[in-house]
């Protein structure tokens, strides 16, 4: 085994083990730990598998293995900065209906109180 | 429901968005009720640090305090969403630096006969020939001629804050108000006229705002005609939103 294959295998065993330990402790939803936890295994079986990286590049004509793996590297980054981007724009919407919806209901208990509802 | 439109036997709102501007809140309050006896005046607080509310609320008011700043857009959609809950017949909107002159409202609700939306405008007549830079004047031109021809109608100032609406136009503006840049003038049109509703203009005068005109250096102008175009492309090619699907349809 290889000082890179080690490498490999501590990075996705960390990512492991902080998921689980997020989890654990109600600090990360599930549906976020599943992509991290795919995209940890994935590094384990390359790590443990050599042949596989090399086999990927060879189906898709990579001369060098290690450009796939920043490839895809960076396209899960890509896309998961993109989820984010999606999911906060979502948050700003709700935020903001909620903000608007308290606006009214301020109101309309002010108005109760002083008793002059229009 | 057109004759409920007639200024005399309509509920008309005004909605005032205002973002710290306690220095002209009350002014325009108060003009508006004097000019308009008969309506009922919204100030929405869009989050401001001064004293804004209070002010609004001195010069006889109603006040809704937004939490924190939503934009133009998220006090308009929760103006207009008062304005139906409270089964108003007529939503206006005026600006709270009082650039709108309120006794062009009875002007402006009367062409409810023939359209759901009315926006005052500036410049109808060419009138005021407002020297502006090039990039600035082609954004204008560009969206005086886009929004023009979707609405069937001769619109040259898309961009105006001053505007009325009907209760088939505040239906569609309460349910979904665009709150990002110029979302909150073209966007919120074209998704009016997208919906069915008809849009058309009169000519007011503006009076110069209190505060400072923004600066118009050429660089700010191309960004400013960078931002109208892809304001304007993106509305124009939008899917609707989920909550207007079902009048979107209706009226293809």
């Amino acid at each position: 085994m290889k000082a890179t294959d080690i490498l490999g295998l501590a990075g996705a065993g960390t990512v492991l083990l902080v998921m689980f330990e997020m989890l654990r402790r109600h600090r990360l939803r599930e549906k976020y730990a599943v992509l991290w936890c795919v995209v940890a295994v994935a590094v384990v079986a390359v790590a443990l598998v050599p042949g596989l990286l090399q086999g990927m590049a060879d189906v898709v004509g990579v001369e060098v293995p290690a450009n796939l793996l920043f490839f895809l590297a960076s396209m899960v980054l890509l896309l998961l900065s993109v989820q984010l981007s999606y999911e906060l724009g979502r948050l700003e919407e709700k935020t903001r209906t909620l903000a608007e919806e308290v606006a009214l209901l301020r109101l309309e208990v002010e108005q109760q109180r002083t008793g002059d509802t229009p | 429901m057109r004759g409920m439109n007639q200024p005399s036997d309509a509920r008309v709102l005004v909605i005032v968005p205002a973002w710290n501007e306690q220095g002209s809140v009350a002014a325009t309050v108060e003009e508006i009720r004097a000019t308009n006896p008969t309506v009922d005046v919204l100030v929405v607080d869009d989050g401001s640090l001064d004293a804004t509310a209070a002010e609004a609320a001195r010069a006889g008011a109603l006040v809704c305090r937004l939490p924190f700043n939503v934009g133009v857009g998220g006090a308009m959609r929760a103006g207009y969403r008062y304005a139906i809950r409270h089964d108003y017949d007529v939503a206006v909107q005026i600006d709270a630096d009082g650039q709108h002159d309120p006794r062009f409202l009875a002007k402006l609700q009367h062409r409810l006969e023939d359209a759901d939306v009315v926006i005052g405008a500036r410049f109808a007549e060419g009138s005021q020939t407002y020297h502006a830079s090039f990039p600035r004047r082609a954004a204008m031109r560009m969206l005086a001629s886009v929004m023009s021809r979707r609405a069937g109608t001769r619109l040259t100032d898309v961009t105006s804050g001053y505007r009325v609406a009907n209760r088939r136009a505040m239906e569609v503006f309460a349910a979904h108000y665009p709150a990002e840049y110029l979302g909150d003038t073209v966007e919120s049109l074209v998704i009016a006229l997208r919906c069915g509703c008809s849009v058309t203009q009169e000519p007011v005068d503006m009076r110069p705002r209190t505060v400072g005109e923004a600066s118009q250096t050429p660089v700010k102008a191309a960004v400013y005609l960078a931002r109208v175009f892809v304001a304007l492309f993106l509305s124009l090619v939008r899917r609707p939103p989920r909550e207007l699907r079902a009048m979107w349809r209706e009226s293809r």
